[in-house]
């Protein structure tokens, strides 16, 4: 076990990949002698050369494009979206084509691809680079969708995305780089599909992903100190999406709350409650509630981008709302 | 001559089409015009290699007029005639190695059919049974293309491909007029000339997509746009079967000897409608395409073989069985295909099923079971 940033684990992981299999190269804007924009990349043209570390010119659409059609021939290129906002210059690559080839050629051709991008607000990027769009890409049968929360995950997920024979958009989170934890030394591949649940509790569920894990297990560890046990599901895969953990864990708690940084209307957090109304509508205490974006293009100015923003506070708000509801006592 | 211009309301009008800014070996008359430069590309075209070549143009257009009769009597939902456009995919396709891979858009039935995909399964894309029903890898040609353009930008990354595993082999994509105003198509040419990818870009300028004529995309000819990118380029009569051959040959060579990308406009004429749900009466003079009809990319090699007495009974005769067995072979392997399994619905999704589907799945399965006969 060593403790690493986000960031490094995801660099850890790309240098394992490309070390293992020669078929595996990065391709992207910026990611070779700029190192990414993020520097998730960094070092890793030095070691492996232009042939494996792909250098582009300016275009989502056109570098998608190019690595579906070497995927097509047995390659597995990795490539990184500078932003999960620029990957709509690239949507029809990705949603009519690596989506969609493998069923389209009967099951003879497959596309292993993977698409590593960040999503998220918080950073004062404005408006058109600050999106949560990856529910569009959940939608789209065809695609896999994962969003590790942690470095640990980070590894796990990636390596297990990359080695997938089905195309993955891989959802990182810009206010998560920097963030550390502890990852397991030596191979590890995560099972894609599979929640987590990442903290034990009893008497509310609150399912996220991504980012909003983090702010999730603070505001759990707060609660806890005044008696309150909150269970966090960390969905880690929105496509495939994993029903069965986080509809267990509302058998246990009989109360959720959905917390994500995507828009209220037709975001995770609707397939999510949909869902737990299905499945386990008997069990429920209280309406399940969600705690979303405010529904804004998310403002420039730092005070209004995070008024615009889910956070703890608003988070726990709910969370004492819902318990009310249910006629929680401790 | 069609003239499409910029403005008609222009007193000065562009001449967009100058037909005889272009690659031709056998005109329209049949008469066969010397050129130093590339004859040396066709040197060993036989009599009866371009016999050969005659024959699959008149057999690809028999399937073609077979397939629009086969639609107008209900057995397809759709097909996109390849009529008048034969000597362009004949004429390239019989250029193209064995290893070469083709990425085509949604017209080249003549493409596949000279790389001896199955004529059950030319047309079971358009009977509406599956999206794609050949294997990639057995004919070296992906399935149709129906999103204008994309599948440039997959030949550039198979391109890429191939120059990452050090082959020597190519890969040609096939696009139309309409395509090259796709932003695909240009960010292909980019992509394709920044890492020298071998990719032969094959526009077939039919002059028409669906209604939207030529000169709609292209204020001058299409083929000048390659060399901005960095990628030479040729116009050639699209509708002369030796001169698409040379110009493919020329463009292959460069390909497979590390010369990169080289783009070929094939300026050819789209006869029939853009697919059998388009009816041209109804944006296209009649005359426009009687002008076509006179340069006939079949009529005019007959038109060379009569001139050289080699227009025998004896020919006419072999292309005529060849033409009607697979003419017959072809809508008896149509009508008589079978129906896809409704459960096969989930198949090929992701390469394995999720828990979402497999339960979609069973659901489905179990209503179907409610129905007597039900699966």
């Amino acid at each position: 076990m060593t403790e690493l940033t986000y960031r490094q684990a995801l660099n850890d992981t790309l240098r394992a990949e490309l070390t293992r299999d020669e078929n595996v190269y990065l391709i992207g804007e910026e990611i070779g002698v700029f190192e990414g924009s993020y520097k998730i990349t960094a070092g890793l043209l030095k070691e492996f050369g232009p042939k494996r570390v792909v250098d582009t010119p300016i275009s989502e659409e056109g570098f998608t494009g190019v690595a579906i059609g070497s995927a097509m021939l047995g390659l597995r290129p990795v490539v990184e979206i500078m932003t999960l906002n620029f990957s709509l210059i690239a949507i029809d690559q990705i949603v009519n084509h690596a989506a969609k080839m493998y069923g389209m050629f009967g099951g003879r051709v497959k596309v292993p691809l993977v698409i590593r991008t960040p999503g998220g607000g918080g950073q004062q990027l404005a408006a058109t680079h600050s999106q949560n769009l990856e529910v569009w890409y959940a939608h789209i049968p065809g695609l896999k969708v994962v969003a590790p929360s942690n470095p640990a995950d980070a590894k796990a997920l990636l390596t297990a995305a990359i080695r997938d024979d089905d195309p993955v958009l891989f959802l990182e989170n810009l206010g998560l780089y920097n963030t550390k934890g502890d990852v397991p030394d030596g191979e590890q591949v995560a099972e894609i599909g599979r929640a987590a649940i990442a903290r034990e509790g009893t008497d509310l569920t609150v399912v996220s992903y991504s980012r909003g894990v983090v702010t999730a297990l603070e505001v759990a560890e707060q609660l806890a100190g005044e008696g309150i046990s909150i269970e966090v599901v960390d969905l880690r895969s929105l496509r495939p999406l994993d029903r069965v953990t986080f509809c267990e864990s509302v058998k246990k708690t009989s109360r959720a709350v959905v917390f994500e940084d995507d828009m209220l209307s037709y975001g995770v957090g609707a397939e999510i409650s949909a869902t737990i109304g299905e499945a386990v509508f008997d069990w429920l205490d209280a309406p399940v509630r969600r705690v979303a974006a405010a529904e804004v293009p998310l403002p420039y100015a730092k005070p209004l981008e995070l008024a615009a923003m889910p956070d703890a506070a608003a988070l726990t708000k709910v969370i004492r709302e819902t318990l009310a509801a249910s006629g929680y006592r401790k | 001559m069609l003239r499409s211009t910029v403005s008609k309301s222009s007193d000065s009008e562009v001449d967009l089409l100058d037909d005889r800014d272009f690659v031709q070996l056998i005109d329209a008359d049949g008469i066969r015009h010397p050129s130093p430069t590339i004859d040396q590309w066709v040197a060993d075209v036989s009599d009866a290699q371009l016999a050969d070549l005659y024959e699959d143009m008149v057999v690809v257009r028999r399937i073609d007029v077979e397939a629009t009769a086969l639609q107008r009597q209900g057995e397809l939902g759709l097909w996109p005639p390849l009529l008048g456009q034969e000597a362009s995919q004949i004429g390239s396709a019989r250029a193209l190695r064995d290893d070469d891979f083709i990425m085509p858009s949604y017209r080249e039935n003549g493409v596949a059919y000279c790389r001896g995909v199955a004529l059950d399964d030319l047309v079971r894309v358009w009977r509406g049974h599956a999206h794609g029903s050949w294997d990639p890898s057995e004919f070296r040609m992906a399935i149709p293309a129906v999103i204008i353009g994309a599948q440039t930008l997959h030949a550039v990354g198979y391109g890429v491909g191939i120059l990452r595993d050090g082959a020597d082999s190519a890969v040609i994509t096939y696009f139309g007029d309409g395509a090259t105003s796709q932003g695909d198509t240009n960010e292909a040419m980019i992509f394709a000339a920044t890492y020298q990818a071998p990719v032969v870009f094959f526009c077939q300028n039919n002059h028409w997509a669906i209604s939207e004529p030529v000169g709609l995309q292209a204020t001058r000819h299409i083929s000048e746009r390659a060399p901005g990118f960095g990628i030479p380029s040729m116009r050639v009569d699209g509708n002369d079967v030796l001169a698409v051959m040379a110009a493919t040959r020329i463009a292959l060579d460069r390909a497979h000897n590390g010369g990169g990308p080289t783009y070929i406009e094939a300026v050819t004429y789209r006869m029939g409608p853009h697919t059998t749900s388009d009816d041209p009466t109804r944006y296209r003079d009649a005359d426009e395409l009687a002008e076509w009809k006179a340069k006939d990319p079949i009529s005019r090699l007959e038109k060379y073989f009569e001139s050289k007495d080699l227009l025998t009974d004896e020919l006419k005769a072999r292309v005529k069985a060849k033409a009607d067995s697979v003419a017959a072979e072809f809508r008896a392997g149509c009508i008589g295909m079978e129906e896809p399994t409704i459960m096969s619905v989930f198949d090929h999704v992701t390469i394995e099923i999720d828990p979402v589907l497999e339960r979609q799945r069973s659901q489905y399965a179990a209503y179907l079971a409610n129905f007597e006969g039900g699966e």
